[in-house]
């Protein structure tokens, strides 16, 4: 695995077990692959909260249009990274 | 990390599935400020609200309205009022670009050559006796013969202290003209006379509720925990109120701590620019509201908190299913 997408999704699994509080899970243990909304139970809403933090914390902006794509933390992380190197 | 498929069996699961990803996004209409009927406890007449702007009449800014409604991600327009059927040019702006819900007192038969799908909430608060005492006449006389047998309408019932007791009457008489039912309760700052609920009565309606869908399993649309929450103004262990009601208008809010809610709601007046508080009126004290849309909802986007045990995410899924049924996002 790409070190930096690694770092990546570690670092945005953190940040989604701090914002949504979950419980019994660390960033390393959190599956990258597991469906956030058909699995973890994150809404719309939820994602407007970690895609502010993310924005925060990459200086991206996260469309809102594009959240329903958004499923899995390593989508997140790719997604991420595609914006910041079209943004290079 | 408990997971949805972790808690739920392959039956469970696969009805989860069909829901999980709908995302829908409401707002409610008022269509017009007027209304053929004048019921006791009708929260847009006793809070003054169709006092407070002038309806649009000019039907070309509906149609740019909805389509502006569309840019903010609105996928479904609940139509109140007044009464929407008084204004079926304004419906037809929403109904030709969403899905469309139109509550109604249904003494106006939407024309179904012209809204052939569109679903239609027919407003009842009781048997004979209190329609005319809260309505001063019983509507079902007159909705029943319009809508018997319309796959795509069904009675709102809204219960009254005075109907424990006779609830089954009134269900069967639905099912014997083939619609659904879906009820939901009184809110007692209504201020109408004898008809507040007292503790001992919401115990009661709850168990009353309770044996209707049991009874009546393919014509009442409702669950349990629905009663369980709109009775008692509890979910899981948090009361009902201000701050944890779902159903704010989203510009409006400045709520902090900014609770679970719908995304983008707003509820409009009819003049398209002013602005309602909710889903109610402001006026009712939201301790003891009783919407039961707005319960409903407040169980809808909490999923996260109803992922604890198994029970809870089946309460959770059933609750779901009844809203996406009552606004046709999936099958009776």
């Amino acid at each position: 695995m790409n070190t930096d997408i690694s770092q990546t999704i570690t670092r945005i699994a953190e940040i989604i077990i701090n914002e949504l509080k979950l419980e019994d899970v660390t960033p390393e243990t959190f599956d990258a692959d597991l469906d956030l909304v058909d699995e973890v139970g994150v809404d719309s809403m939820d994602l407007a909260t970690i895609a502010l933090v993310l924005r925060d914390e990459y200086g991206i902006r996260i469309d809102e249009d594009d959240y329903p794509k958004l499923t899995t933390i390593r989508i997140i992380a790719e997604y991420i990274d595609n914006k910041l190197t079209s943004d290079d | 990390m408990k997971t949805v498929s972790s808690l739920l069996d392959d039956h469970w699961y696969e009805r989860y599935k069909k829901i999980s990803k709908l995302n829908i996004r409401s707002s409610i209409y008022d269509v017009t400020d007027r209304c053929n009927l004048r019921c006791k406890g009708c929260f847009f007449f006793s809070s003054g609200e169709h006092e407070r702007a002038s309806e649009e009449n000019d039907v070309s800014k509906w149609h740019t309205f909805v389509e502006k409604e569309m840019e903010r991600g609105v996928n479904l327009a609940i139509l109140i009022g007044g009464e929407p059927t008084l204004c079926l040019d304004r419906i037809e702006a929403f109904y030709k670009r969403l899905p469309t819900f139109c509550a109604t007192n249904g003494l106006i038969k939407v024309p179904r050559d012209r809204f052939p799908d569109m679903m239609v909430g027919l407003s009842l608060w009781g048997d004979e006796e209190d329609e005319i005492a809260l309505r001063g006449k019983d509507t079902f006389k007159i909705t029943s013969a319009n809508y018997a047998g319309d796959p795509h309408a069904y009675y709102l019932y809204t219960i009254t202290p005075k109907q424990l007791g006779k609830t089954g009457k009134i269900i069967q008489k639905i099912k014997d003209i083939g619609l659904k039912v879906h009820m939901q309760l009184l809110s007692n700052d209504e201020g109408v006379d004898g008809f507040s609920w007292k503790p001992e009565e919401l115990v009661e309606v709850r168990a009353e509720m309770d044996a209707m869908l049991d009874a009546y399993p393919e014509t009442v649309i409702s669950s349990k925990y629905y009663h369980k929450v709109i009775t008692t103004g509890r979910m899981l262990d948090r009361k009902f109120g201000w701050m944890e009601c779902p159903s704010v208008t989203e510009p409006i809010d400045k709520r902090d701590p900014r609770p679970k809610r719908l995304t983008n709601f707003i509820r409009w007046a009819s003049d398209l620019e002013t602005m309602h508080r909710c889903c109610t009126s402001e006026t009712r004290d939201c301790s003891t509201c009783k919407d039961g849309a707005a319960h409903m909802s407040w169980v809808m986007v909490n999923k996260r908190a109803h992922l604890k045990s198994t029970e809870d995410l089946h309460n959770w899924i059933e609750v779901y299913e009844m809203f996406a049924k009552l606004y046709q996002f999936i099958p009776w």
